[in-house]
């Protein structure tokens, strides 16, 4: 499709809320200096903290609420526990975390697998979608896929032969 | 309840999980009705983000049914349908009492740069999101609000993220009646930037995308000229070229961290992890917006940190804004425009898919199958 010349005054609500007064804008700092008085505000009621919360060292307490997902657990949680040490200034924090988000994706098969639960990953990974709207890219991608998994294993299982 | 369960990079089921409970006076419980999934729950699904573990259910754009309350909670009563802003703000502390509510400093343990977002990982919070049948809402009385008579869900559910945050995206620039304004990406924000980039008086609108269905479809919903950036050698050339080589007034980041178009940056941010995703867009924007110019970025990027031309921001001297979009700020006007028949958010909806099917979703999201822009999941116990 061509662009086309296109007259500006026409479109439905062009200039509804021009505002000169609108540079600076938000986000801009309110002059009710609120923070400058420090962590002093009327803090809401604390939600009970009754499973393991870990929290940034850059602030001194669990936020009065939190989520409840998953908590640490498993070599994963050992992880976010190690990288919890550092701020989220450092990368010794956030690579720790990715690793962690890693290792907790094999802890999910595991515990699938003790829970005798056997994943569907065809479909977990959508791929009814790819057969219905990209079949043909897709079966390409999967021959590919399946052509250098055989190699590797020819590969490797030549080397070993060899040893 | 019926929820979606993250298990790893690029993969997602649906699976039974226990209904939520009230863990605070100002709880409530809400039946999801609509829950969409959004460009950036795609840094989750492909891993980008850190600290997102497995059995996480997904979703920070959901609207619903208040099904139960905490003793705390007076604005709300149950059987009331609302819209349910993606960010959990208390609305006591310093900065949400300055309309940062994206950046609220009593819902997220374990960051302090971002507020909660539901379903977005312990990055945020560590909440339970809204693709599912029912989900915890903190700060009931702050955030959701009561869905106005006639206006339609599809509306709203789009109110919740999208639509606040295209509009943000134009009102951090700056516009001013006759600026031209460059958007990179035309997924569901950038589409809204664009449109709303008009209603503050932008002279030109430029959308920079490298899919044609998406392309096509801004042209005429904003409408604003649309450009492929494979077909152009550079797309920072083609911005000054077209500007009379001095650059656009406004640039706006409308695409973050799975940004396509430089094989570096993809590389080194999205399969190597070596930077908080592949910062193409932002580079890109930095590059094409004249000195002096505004910068907005809305575009989701990871805490750790990324390669872009920080030196041009100041040789240029760019004027950067960026923030999450503060939702329950912008609801008022955002609903006046809808209701006034300025901006119709539904259009935008592409595929409408069962809860069960989000595994599907995602993937025809991720993968931009079937000329997918925004795809809505429809819980079993929506019951409308």
């Amino acid at each position: 499709m061509e662009n086309k010349p296109i007259d500006y005054k026409n479109i439905t609500g062009w200039g509804v809320d021009a505002d000169p007064k609108n540079d600076p804008t938000y986000p801009m700092k309110y002059r009710t200096d609120e923070e400058q008085k420090g962590y002093t505000w009327d803090r809401p009621a604390q939600q009970p903290v009754n499973i393991e919360v870990l929290h940034s060292i850059e602030r001194p307490n669990v936020s009065a609420v939190f989520g409840t997902a998953p908590p640490p657990q498993g070599l994963s949680g050992q992880i976010r526990r190690f990288a919890f040490r550092y701020s989220e200034s450092s990368f010794a924090h956030w690579l720790p975390l990715i690793l962690a988000d890693r290792v907790n994706v094999v802890e999910g098969l595991v515990d699938d697998f003790k829970r005798g639960h056997v994943p569907n990953l065809a479909a977990e990974l959508g791929w009814k979608a790819e057969w219905k709207h990209n079949r043909k890219n897709f079966l390409k991608k999967m021959i590919g896929r399946g052509f250098m998994i055989y190699a590797l294993y020819k590969v490797l299982s030549h080397n070993s032969k060899k040893a | 309840m019926l929820a979606t369960s993250y298990r790893g990079p690029f993969r997602v089921r649906v699976e039974q999980k226990p209904y939520p409970e009230i863990l605070h006076p100002q709880d409530a419980i809400v039946r999801v009705t609509r829950s969409c999934i959004c460009g950036s729950d795609l840094h989750l699904y492909t891993g980008l983000v850190p600290d997102t573990r497995v059995g996480t259910t997904f979703g920070h754009e959901f609207i619903g049914v208040v099904e139960e309350l905490g003793p705390e909670v007076h604005n709300l009563k149950v059987g009331d349908q609302v819209i349910v802003p993606f960010n959990i703000a208390c609305g006591k502390c310093a900065f949400c009492k300055q309309e940062l509510y994206g950046n609220c400093h009593e819902s997220n343990p374990q960051a302090t740069a971002v507020g909660g977002i539901y379903g977005y990982s312990h990055t945020a919070g560590g909440y339970h999101g809204g693709q599912a049948e029912y989900v915890r809402v903190p700060y009931a009385d702050v955030g959701p609000m009561v869905i106005p008579e006639g206006l339609d869900p599809d509306d709203a559910v789009l109110l919740t993220d999208v639509v606040p945050t295209g509009y943000q995206a134009a009102e951090m620039a700056g516009i001013q009646p006759g600026d031209t304004v460059v958007i990179f990406g035309a997924g569901p924000v950038g589409i809204m930037a664009a449109k709303f980039s008009w209603f503050f008086g932008a002279g030109r609108v430029i959308v920079i995308d490298h899919l044609e269905y998406r392309l096509d479809f801004v042209r005429k919903y904003a409408p604003c000229e649309a450009y492929n950036f494979k077909s152009l050698e550079d797309p920072v050339v083609f911005i000054k070229k077209t500007t009379d080589w001095m650059g656009a007034d406004v640039c706006i980041d409308a695409v973050g961290a799975d940004a396509s178009g430089s094989t570096m940056q993809s590389i080194t941010g999205k399969k190597l992890l070596l930077q908080a995703g592949a910062a193409t867009a932002l580079h890109w924007a930095i590059n094409s917006v004249k000195k002096g110019g505004i910068l907005s970025i809305v575009g989701v990027y990871g805490p750790t940190g990324n390669l872009v031309p920080v030196g041009n921001i100041l040789n240029k001297g760019i004027t950067v804004r960026a923030n999450q979009a503060s939702v329950k700020r912008l609801l008022p006007k955002l609903i006046k425009h809808i209701q006034e028949g300025r901006v119709s958010p539904k259009d935008i909806i592409t595929h409408r898919l069962p809860l069960e099917e989000a595994a599907e979703g995602y993937r025809m999201f991720a993968a931009k199958l079937d000329n997918c822009i925004k795809p809505v999941l429809i819980p079993p116990a929506a019951k409308v």
